[in-house]
């Protein structure tokens, strides 16, 4: 028989991630930090919305794009939110998830042998994505001393000819960094030097700590041209399962998008749209409050492992925390390994959102207090043990 | 500050210091020192226990009861209701807007003993023109509680 497959695919390493979640799939009882998604319920008027929708009968395939009523909510929340300004008609579609945005935004744009410069580490469908749209994935690898944000000597440096599209991922899974209106700026003029894209995917713009409104890039005087925004209901309003997203941008690329998005997905979920008019229009006050709650338990794990003399810095965004375990003389893999074997709880490795994760580990503080608290003393514990044994 | 510390006690009392401390960003010698400062105004006025008698063994019987008085000359609806609130059986006392006055709480070990204290304490009081007792059946929700359902995690135990 012929080979079945095709190379591309077959070529793309499963994520980093799914190794993991095989060993923690074997011990029921583990207490896992290891989420990527809120512990909140959807807002109980979202999921009444849906309810009501389906009651009217309501579930017909949308408009390729979405529901105009939904788009226009989104374009005035946009603009009440983060002063960007989008017509809701011509450069807005409604995606299934950010991810879909994302896969879309690369497909319109990459030719063979483009080049996309993803900061690391980062969520891990970037750099498959590119490859799947014939693009070339160049990495450039953040760092902890300057809390994984990223600085316009490493963008300046990995550009090349080649270079089309920036991903821009902040506020950052899974360091929990964030990029301010400062550190922006320089980024803004080099982007715009080289005539760069940029795909910005600022699913956790909500989720932010700084005190300061989240600032986008696609605000930013120039870059609403060159700007794909990539955003969604699964973080912000709880909605992960309803796997409902955005994508904005001028309209020449997003009618591509639609094109493939007509042709691959048709539209996304109706139920889930008419839910996301409610969750649009009337859950600010829902958002706010688990955003505070977040921030509650971010200064709660902070403070946890500064009294266990962990290295940490602060991340100010999105529900993640990305210690350092270089200390303990070991890979991210086998300290997560061992943490699951010993104490059995379940961090994620650095490493599986990409190499300049090595000797970090993400912690999610989507759980409950008493989740926390339970788990932190366990890793305590843990590193206790480890320090003794390294003396 | 305060509303905070409220927000988390409210349905948490036990909560521990040093832990509501570390979400505060604050210390545990100030957020003691709130409490105190809380008790003594009054605006924290007791720390309860919320509890699902239904899983006991001990009955428990609740009402709810509409109480349409006429209020009294010169000291309006206060010196009616603490002439029901005193009852040590008597829970909750709202004055209320609408068809009646007060929303009298009780709580008695059987449905006589709650009909008693209606007919035999509550109704004869000068001021109280009539009552309606509802006897509560089932509760599902109180004080922010959903009473019935133990919230389990169902997402995956990893996810990116």
């Amino acid at each position: 028989m012929r080979n079945p497959l095709n190379q591309t695919i077959s070529a793309i390493k499963p994520s980093g991630i799914r190794k993991f979640f095989d060993i923690v799939a074997e011990m029921p009882d583990a207490i896992s930090l290891g989420v990527g998604e809120p512990d909140f319920d959807t807002p109980w008027k979202v999921r009444d919305e849906a309810i009501y929708s389906l009651e009217r009968g309501r579930t017909f395939y949308t408009s390729n794009s979405g529901l105009k009523e939904l788009r226009i909510e989104i374009a005035e929340y946009l603009r009440r939110h983060y002063d960007l300004d989008y017509d809701p008609i011509h450069e807005m579609v409604m995606t299934v998830g950010g991810s879909e945005g994302i896969d879309m935004a690369f497909r319109a744009m990459l030719d063979p042998g483009d080049e996309v410069l993803i900061p690391q580490p980062c969520y891990v469908s970037y750099d498959p994505c590119t490859i799947l749209a014939g693009g070339v994935p160049v990495p450039i690898p953040l760092k902890e001393e300057n809390d994984f944000r990223l600085k316009p000597e490493e963008l300046e440096a990995a550009i090349t000819d080649k270079t089309k599209i920036l991903v821009m991922p902040f506020p950052n899974n899974p360091t929990g960094a964030v990029m301010e209106r400062e550190d922006l700026a320089p980024i803004v003029d080099i982007v715009i030097k080289h005539d760069l894209f940029v795909l910005t995917d600022e699913i956790y713009s909500e989720l932010s700590y700084t005190g300061e409104p989240h600032v986008s890039i696609a605000s930013f005087p120039g870059m609403k041209e060159r700007t794909i925004y990539i955003n969604g209901f699964s973080k912000s309003h709880a909605m992960t399962g309803w796997r409902l997203g955005y994508a904005c941008g001028p309209k020449e690329i997003i009618a591509q998008m639609v094109k493939i998005h007509q042709f691959a997905i048709m539209c996304a979920p109706t139920t889930s749209q008419y839910a996301a008019v409610t969750a649009i229009r009337d859950c600010d006050e829902d958002v706010a409050h688990m955003r505070e709650e977040y921030n509650d338990r971010r200064r709660y794990l902070l403070e946890r492992l500064k009294k266990m003399n962990i290295k940490c810095f602060e991340p100010y965004g999105a529900f993640y925390i990305f210690p350092s375990i270089a200390e303990f003389g070991m890979s991210s893999e086998e300290f997560c390994t061992r943490l699951l074997r010993e104490k059995e709880v379940a961090v994620v490795p650095g490493t599986a959102f990409g190499d300049s994760g090595e000797g970090n580990v993400r912690i999610s503080y989507a759980y409950s207090l008493q989740n926390l608290k339970r788990a932190m003393d366990r890793i305590e514990e843990f590193v206790t043990e480890l320090r003794q044994e390294n003396k | 500050m305060r509303e905070k510390i409220l927000n988390y006690i409210e349905h948490n009392s036990r909560i521990d210091m040093a832990d509501l401390a570390m979400l505060l960003g604050s210390d545990e010698v100030t957020i003691m020192n709130e409490l105190e400062a809380m008790e003594a105004e009054h605006i924290i006025c007791g720390y309860h226990t919320l509890i699902n008698w239904d899983k006991t063994g001990v009955d428990k019987v609740s009402a709810l009861i509409e109480v349409r008085v006429t209020p009294q000359r010169g000291m309006g609806f206060d010196k009616v209701a603490e002439r029901i609130y005193n009852y040590p059986e008597v829970n909750a006392v709202y004055l209320i807007s609408g068809s009646y006055d007060f929303m009298v709480s009780l709580e008695g070990r059987t449905l006589r003993e709650v009909a008693d204290f209606v007919s035999s304490k509550l109704s004869p009081l000068d001021s109280v023109l009539s009552t309606q007792t509802n006897f509560v059946l089932k509760k599902y929700k109180d004080h922010g509680t959903i009473m019935a359902e133990q919230h389990v995690d169902e997402r995956e135990k990893v996810s990116p």
